[in-house]
C-alpha cells in the first residue's frame, strides 16, 4: 500500500508545500537561506585562485553547508530512482506532446528526451547548445542574478523581495525565448 | 549531516514531483499545464507563511541564535534582469534549474554531469569578469 503511493508521482499541491517547507527547515536547522546556485560558486572557490576576488573567501565556512545540501539532492535523486517504475511516462499535456513532436521529438519516456541528452550527442550542435552552452548559461546567469529558481523564485518571492520578483520574471522571459524560438530552430 | 539529509528530502521531492523533467519545463513555458505553476505558487505561499511566523515570533535556530532573514540587494535591478534572462535561456535548454541538475544525475541521468560542469564553468566566468559587468 505504502509502495503504491511511493510509486506514483506527487501532485503539485503536495509537492509545492513540501518544497516550500525547505525555507523554514534550513532557517531552523542552520540559519541558512534556501538556495542552490551558490554551490557553483563554492565549488569554484575550492579550486580557483584567490586572486579573483569573487572566489577569495573561506568556502568551507561560508559554503560548506550548501555543498553538502547539493550532494544530498543528488543522493535524494538516487533514492527516488528506486520508486520510479520501468517505462515511466510523465502525464504531459496532449498539446505539449503535439508541439514537441512538431519539433521532431519522438521518445517521451522517462524524464528527459533521450534523443537529445545522450553521450553521443555531447559534441553535436544540439548537444553543445542544450548541454554545454545551456549549462554555462545556468551558472553564469544565476551568479550574475545572485540566485536561481530556489533562492529568488521561492525564498526571495516568499520574502516579498523586489529583486527576486524582477529576477523571477526574467527567468521566465529567458525560458520562453528558448522554448518558442531557440529549441525549434536547433532541433529542426 | 543535517544539510545532507535536507538535500536528500528535497532531491527526492524534486524527482517524485517530476519538476526535474525537461518535458515538464517545456510544458510550463508553453502554458499547457498548471503542474509547475501550482508547485511554484504553493511553495511560495508555504515559504511566505513560514517567514511571517519566523518574523512574528522571532524564532531561533537549533543553536539558539535568532533566525536572520537576509534580503537581496534591492538597490540595483540590472543584474537581476540580465542574469535572469541568461539563466532562463539555459534553464529551458537543459530543462533543469540548479537543484534538478544535481537530482537528475542521481536519478539515472549521469549525462547531466555535462550541464553541471558547464554551470560551474559559467560561475567561474562570472567571477572572472564580475568587475567588468554592469550590476
Amino acid at each position: 500500500m505504502i509502495f503504491d503511493i511511493l510509486n506514483k508521482p506527487l501532485a503539485w499541491y503536495i509537492a509545492g508545500p513540501l518544497i516550500g517547507l525547505m525555507v523554514p527547515l534550513l532557517y531552523v536547522i542552520g540559519n541558512k537561506a534556501f538556495g542552490i546556485s551558490s554551490s557553483f560558486r563554492h565549488a569554484c572557490a575550492t579550486v580557483l585562485p584567490k586572486s579573483i576576488p569573487y572566489f577569495n573567501y573561506d568556502w568551507k565556512e561560508k559554503g560548506g553547508w550548501n555543498l553538502k545540501f547539493a550532494l544530498g539532492i543528488l543522493l535524494g535523486g538516487i533514492l527516488a530512482q528506486f520508486t520510479i517504475p520501468d517505462n515511466y511516462h510523465i502525464d504531459l499535456a496532449t498539446s505539449t506532446i503535439q508541439t514537441l513532436k512538431g519539433y521532431g521529438i519522438t521518445d517521451f519516456s522517462g524524464f528527459v528526451p533521450k534523443e537529445l541528452f545522450t553521450w553521443n550527442n555531447v559534441l553535436t550542435l544540439q548537444g553543445i547548445s542544450f548541454m554545454i552552452i545551456g549549462g554555462i548559461m545556468i551558472g553564469f546567469g544565476t551568479r550574475y542574478a545572485s540566485g536561481c529558481t530556489a533562492g529568488h523564485g521561492i525564498t526571495g518571492m516568499a520574502n516579498l523581495q523586489k529583486a527576486s520578483l524582477i529576477a523571477t520574471v526574467s527567468f521566465f522571459a529567458g525560458g520562453m525565448i528558448t522554448t518558442y524560438f531557440i529549441i525549434p530552430f536547433i532541433i529542426n | 549531516m543535517r544539510f545532507i539529509f535536507s538535500g536528500i528530502f528535497f532531491g527526492f521531492v524534486l524527482v517524485k514531483s517530476e519538476v526535474i523533467s525537461w518535458f515538464r519545463i517545456q510544458e510550463m513555458f508553453l502554458f499547457d499545464s498548471i503542474h509547475m505553476y501550482g508547485v511554484f505558487a504553493t511553495a511560495i505561499l508555504t515559504g511566505f507563511i513560514a517567514i511571517q511566523l519566523i518574523k512574528r515570533f522571532e524564532l531561533n535556530d537549533l543553536s539558539g541564535n535568532q533566525i536572520e532573514i537576509t534580503e537581496k540587494d534591492n538597490s540595483v535591478s540590472f543584474r537581476y534582469v540580465a542574469g535572469g534572462l541568461i539563466f532562463g535561456l539555459g534553464w529551458a535548454c537543459t530543462g533543469a534549474c540548479p537543484g534538478p541538475l544535481y537530482a537528475l544525475i542521481g536519478a539515472g541521468y549521469p549525462i547531466y554531469f555535462i550541464p553541471l560542469v558547464g554551470a560551474m564553468v559559467g560561475a567561474a566566468l562570472y567571477g572572472r569578469f564580475q568587475a567588468k559587468l554592469k550590476h
